[in-house]
């Protein structure tokens, strides 16, 4: 009853690739393990024979710019995302989200690759990476792609990621821009599971009094990562005021489906406390990007 | 495709042969036996296990093994450097020792191997940064305000060399040369240091692996069990099940209804019970083989909660029927005493049922001897009940069984009941070997007795006034599928039912009542916690309803020297009730600069008019010992030895609390030795004498009594010898500073020892100490031979659109006779807070029709260091005359006001009266959003 039987380190893409094809089966990708290996020993996920330890790939341990685009590896622990300078400036509603990730002793494990490829629609920062509008860099033997997290995601634990064949190897991020920021803030339930009442994360971008353009998405809204883009509709281009940002919220109440989780929260508490959140992320975003 | 792992552990270079499945926590600890590194939960929760690889701290036990192939890694072992054989404290550890953040030390190498890491990128964190890093390492102990102190001053002392500044903490007020002033822990450097051994760090020559099949079904009978398969895998050396069991086939503390094991045609009455225990060489077989065997149960209604098991036409769970007690307190007329009343109140409160979450899962290992004894290593609060257990059920004379205790990792009345004791004394007993029953979090959470769940319901009736004229209560208590020791739980919780207060006619009446659900018994606070939440919450209803100030309501009653307590009781001594309350009070207003009428108003925070604050008051009594007409007694040796050192030696439990250290002080005032002379040796039924169980907060005054007074008699003894050898009156031998003066000698006590063995007197004494008789309830005079008193101010900040509340100041001022070991007093006032707050916000273990949903520690949240308040203790010493220097208990009062503390302090901040604990946070947003609709 061992919760693996084979553990392979690639070191490169093509040596991961390489253990997809040939490693004893069922297999599966790790990389900070700290969701899945307790799925496994839980009884959440079938058992494995092989595990893939993904965290000593180079390329997706980088963290850096690459033309217009900041280049987050998905083996990149929670915590050094956190820490790192280029992601404060360039992604601060993913480093804030990182930074609320379990405990430190974790965060120094934890992945963002881990956490998309569970594809829990409302977590941290998978919330955060859709409001900076990420793309997935996805690898297979058939070569490498990129797709957005509204292909990414099909279902509450469903991702369109072909498993035992293919990887998220990073995700690209555009790079932040003067007058645009971010931010990202959650609400949690002090018993039960740690899993967030409601989050929320916000990308602005600010034209002297006016929002030029905006991406709001909210977790739990749905069975995937929700984008509150009828919210975002009616923002864009306008000023930020009460009578704008009541009507941002009928939008946005009228368009997320805010369900009832047993023990966690019900679907008009939810419907409640959201009010508060969005409002008081929008505006934190907003006076960031001054 | 297995490889070599090759590592650095500690400096030192490793290259190991991978083991599939290994996870890192498992090379430290079972290869490499550094078992410094705790396993709290396996779950990547509690941060036990936190080692630093390549300088970062990270969860070892969901680390694969493999990982940390190429790695670097720093465990607790490796921390404290090695000059010329002599161990250097790194200055984290010795700040963890000198300020008392060494309780039961089970949480403490993760806590410095965290703190380090910070301290490496950070030497000069704000305490934020301190609690922002170790956010998820958890303490039961709950001694977070030390553990943060701690890193403060070791991180001062690293970056400035200066020595680690010591922590303030305030002596007795009695004056004494040794009890009365703070001492470290004398264990705590080996918690420090990693060598601290906890059961499941031992490893016997050929042990064997067990697992316990659990029927995880809440009720039904069992009707076919096939052992065959896991008997035939190999590497399974003994399947056996309740047919195997030699002797009497149940165990318990005072009702002996548990089965040992359930066997087939008998009743399953929760999940946890065991149908089945294995064997084997590995605990993977034994995983294996106990999922391998097959069982099938004619499945019976679940009765899910104590109201519904009073009904009339409910399944019976046990032959005498689900009722285990009904409970009766009866004072005055009840009738006349409502009829008196201006103002009737009346209203009902639920409480919820927790777990301890001691960090240190039960584990228990049995080792048979060629004598045909069984030594059994545990950690066990009543290790004289094990044995008579564990002996009951192997149907031998208890004199064949020897338990022997280890230090704990935590226990707050949660290692009382047997857990694997019985279980691997009947496989060693088949194997011939040793065997080791390690829980893990998840058996833990199913199987072990938790904090009853109530229903309360309180009726009160007072003058205009605020005089208190009547109470009535009706409690439910749900005991689960065993009576573990609920029965006296229950009657804790009717007889405190109508608070420290001084009321004329007094009615209450309890049903302890069998359920379906895991069992309840002992948890800190033995039933008064939830009593105290019903009738402090009613405390403040009144007050309002009255227009009378909440501390003045409570001032007016309470109990006094003179009082005469619901069951009959006149208080002659030590009530300190009133000078906690006008204590906390002033505090109060001194902490807040606000008046005594501006402190329970709402006050909006500046700048964000949705966080509203306010405090919140109540009071509390607990009983110290055992109580009610049994007899309650402890037995203690002291012994000195060649070297001029003492030990002094009881069958009581150290699990965290600071008993060692109490009667190390004991010992040492008695003697006049520096404490560090005096050595001590608990929970040993073959070496020490029986200490009686560590609960009901009596261990200071039973086992301190029986310390001290075994420390007298030996101090006579001496006295006696040496004057007739000297042939001086034994009014002219003085004891002073280690040194015994015998007109114009000066003898050491390794002279006195030569003296005493010349004369053929072995200087040890035994003294059994019986604490003074009290009587059953229901009979007046004496129920208790003494009642500590508490009470605490809780300053909360409520989102009104949320519904969140922090905890932001709690103020506790404790009654406890005298402050034996104020360091230690200090670590049960912060920890006893963080109980209580968890038992308010964030604590509860959820049943489902007999299922178990918190099943593990991901779903059953225990309060981190971020949700830790400032906290201000006082100590207020009204001495007990019969109390060692004047001492009495303090473990379970000091978490007793915390809860409604916290609910008066909301409903003073936004009018949501909570009911129900935990609090539930959409409901008082939901209150507020509906107030304002309407």
């Amino acid at each position: 009853m061992n919760l693996w039987q084979n553990y392979i380190r690639p070191k490169t893409l093509s040596e991961a690739m390489d253990a997809f094809a040939h490693a004893p089966r069922p297999l599966i990708p790790i990389a900070g393990g700290t969701d899945l290996l307790l799925d496994l020993e839980q009884g959440r996920h079938s058992p494995v024979q092989t595990l893939i330890d993904v965290t000593s790939i180079a390329e997706m341990t980088l963290l850096e710019l690459r033309g217009d685009e900041l280049f987050i590896g998905a083996s990149v622990p929670v915590n050094r995302i956190a820490l790192d300078p280029l992601a404060v400036r360039h992604a601060q509603a993913l480093t804030e989200a990182c930074n609320l990730i379990a405990g430190p002793q974790v965060r120094n494990v934890a992945t963002l690759g881990g956490n998309v490829a569970h594809a829990l629609p409302a977590a941290d920062g998978t919330i955060a990476l859709l409001a900076l509008h990420a793309q997935a860099e996805i690898s297979s033997a058939l070569g490498t792609r990129r797709i957005s997290f509204k292909e990414l995601f099909l279902g509450p634990g469903k991702s369109a990621l072909k498993h035992g064949e293919e990887l998220i190897v990073g995700f690209y991020l555009p790079r932040s821009t003067k007058h645009q920021a971010s931010c990202f803030k959650r609400i949690m339930r002090p018993q039960g599971v740690a899993l967030p009442i409601l989050n929320c994360a916000v990308w602005l971008e600010r034209k002297t009094a006016a929002i030029k353009d905006i991406r709001i998405a909210i977790g739990p809204g749905g069975g995937t990562p929700f984008r509150a883009s009828q919210a975002e509709d009616t923002l864009r281009g306008q000023p930020l005021n009460e009578t704008i940002f009541e009507s941002a919220l009928e939008a946005l109440l009228a368009q997320a489906q805010f369900r009832t989780s047993p023990r966690r929260a019900s679907s008009d508490y939810r419907q409640h406390i959201v009010v508060g959140l969005f409002k008081d992320v929008v505006e934190t975003a907003w006076r960031r990007a001054q | 495709m297995n490889n070599n792992i090759s590592l650095i552990v500690n400096e030192q270079s490793y290259t190991l042969e991978s083991i599939p499945g290994e996870t890192l926590s498992t090379l430290l600890r079972e290869r490499l036996r550094l078992t410094g590194t705790k396993i709290g939960c396996e779950e990547a929760e509690c941060g036990a296990c936190t080692v630093l690889v390549d300088g970062e701290p990270v969860v070892s036990c969901i680390y694969p093994a493999e990982r940390a192939d190429g790695k670097s890694i720093l465990t607790i072992e490796g921390l404290a450097e090695h000059v010329h054989e002599e161990m250097k404290l790194h200055p984290l550890q010795e700040a963890f020792v000198e300020h008392g953040a060494v309780q039961c030390g089970f949480c403490i190498p993760g806590q410095i191997m965290t703190a380090y890491a910070l301290l490496n990128r950070n030497p000069n964190p704000t305490s934020d940064d301190v609690r922002f890093a170790l956010k998820d390492t958890l303490c039961r102990c709950a001694g977070y305000p030390t553990i943060e102190n701690a890193i403060l001053a070791a991180a001062e002392s690293l970056r400035t060399g200066e020595p680690i500044k010591k922590p303030h903490i305030p002596d007795s007020i009695h004056e004494h040369k040794s009890v009365g002033h703070t001492h470290t822990r004398h264990d705590g450097m080996e918690k420090v240091v990693g060598t601290a051994v906890f059961t499941d760090d031992l490893v016997f020559d050929g042990m064997l692996y067990a697992k316990a099949r659990r029927a995880m079904i809440p009720h039904g009978f069992l009707t076919k069990l096939d052992i065959s398969k896991a008997r035939a895998l190999p590497g399974v050396v003994a399947v056996l099940t309740a047919e195997d069991i030699p002797g009497e086939k149940t165990h318990g503390l005072v009702t002996f209804d548990w089965p040992v094991m359930v066997g087939i045609g008998e009743r399953v009455r929760y999940v946890g019970d065991a149908i089945a225990i294995v064997a084997a060489e590995t605990q993977q077989i034994a995983d294996q083989a106990s999922a391998l065997i097959e069982a099938e149960f004619d499945l019976q209604p679940v009765i899910t909660n104590p109201v519904q098991a009073r009904q009339e036409g409910v399944p019976q769970i046990h032959e005498k029927g689900n009722l285990l007690k009904h409970i009766k307190v009866r004072k005055g007329d009840m009738e006349k005493g409502f009829a008196e009343s201006d103002i009737i109140l009346e209203h009902t409160f639920h409480t919820q049922t927790t777990d301890h979450a001691f960090l240190e899962p039960e584990c228990s290992i049995g080792v048979p001897l060629a004598d045909g004894r069984m030594e059994i290593y545990c950690g066990s609060q009543i290790p004289y009940q094990d044995r008579e257990q564990v002996a009951r059920v192997m149907g031998w004379d208890q004199s064949r069984v020897r338990i022997v205790g280890q230090l704990m990792g935590g226990g707050f009345g949660g290692k009382e009941d047997v857990m694997g004791q019985i279980h691997v004394a009947m496989l060693a007993d088949v194997t011939k070997r040793p065997v080791k029953l390690l829980f893990d979090r998840h058996e833990s959470l199913l199987v072990h007795p938790k904090r009853h769940a109530t229903q309360i319901r309180v009726k009160i009736g007072a003058k205009k006034d605020g005089r208190l004229v009547a109470s009535e209560t009706e409690l439910y208590g749900d005991t689960g599928a065993y009576a573990s020791l609920g029965e006296k739980v229950m009657t804790r919780a009717t007889t405190h039912s109508a608070g420290p207060y001084d009321i004329e006619h007094v009615r209450a009446d309890c049903y302890a009542m069998y359920t379906n659900n895991p069992p309840a018994g002992a948890f800190r606070g033995f039933g008064v916690t939830q009593s105290a939440f019903a009738v402090e919450s009613m405390m403040d209803m009144l007050a309002e309803k009255l227009n009378i100030e909440p501390v003045e309501l409570r001032r007016m009653n309470a109990l006094h020297v003179g009082s005469i307590t619901n069951t009959g009781q006149e208080l002659r001594e030590s009530v300190g009730l009133m000078e906690c309350i006008d204590k906390v009070s002033s505090a109060m207003r001194q902490v807040s600069g606000l008046s005594q009428d501006e402190l329970f108003k709402p006050h909006a925070a500046p700048d964000t008019p949705q966080l509203v604050r306010s405090w919140g008051f109540a009071s509390a009594y607990k009983n110290t010992g055992l109580g009610g007409g049994a007899p309650d007694k402890s037995g203690a040796d002291v012994e000195l030895y060649a070297d001029g050192t003492f030990q002094v030696r009881s069958s009581s439990a150290e699990m965290g609390q600071g008993l060692v250290t109490v009667m190390r002080l004991v010992v040492a005032e008695e003697m006049s030795v520096p404490p560090e002379q005096v050595k001590v040796l608990v929970m040993d039924t073959d070496l020490a004498p029986n200490g009686g169980p560590t609960t009901a907060s009596r261990q200071t005054y039973v086992t301190g009594n029986a310390s001290r007074y075994a420390a007298k008699t030996l101090r006579d003894e001496i006295t006696a010898t040496m004057a007739e050898k000297f042939d001086v009156r034994p009014e002219q031998i003085r004891f002073e500073n280690g040194i015994v003066h015998v007109n114009g000698h000066s003898l050491t006590y390794a002279e006195i020892y030569k003296e005493m063995t010349t004369l053929g007197k072995h200087p040890r004494v035994r003294y059994e100490y019986e604490a003074p008789k009290t009587q059953p309830l229901g009979t007046g005079g004496d129920m208790h031979f003494a009642f500590s008193f508490g009470v605490q101010a809780a300053e909360v900040e409520v989102n009104k659109l949320t519904g969140e509340v922090r905890v932001l100041k709690v103020i506790s001022a404790n009654d406890v006779g005298m402050a034996v070991n104020p360091l230690g007093l200090q670590g049960q006032v912060e920890g006893g807070v963080m109980m209580g707050l968890g038992h308010a916000l964030t604590e509860e273990f959820i049943v489902e029709n007999g299922y178990v949903v918190t099943d593990h520690l991901a779903r059953y949240r225990v309060p981190g260091i971020m949700l830790t308040p400032e906290i201000t203790s006082i100590i207020v010493e009204h001495a007990t005359a019969e109390g060692p220097y004047g001492a009495k208990g303090v473990g379970e009062i000091c978490s007793i006001p915390t809860t409604p503390a916290i609910t008066n302090a909301i409903y003073n901040a936004v009018g949501v009266r909570i009911d129900r604990t935990p609090v539930d946070q959409e409901l008082i947003a939901r209150e507020i959003w509906e107030r304002e609709e309407k």
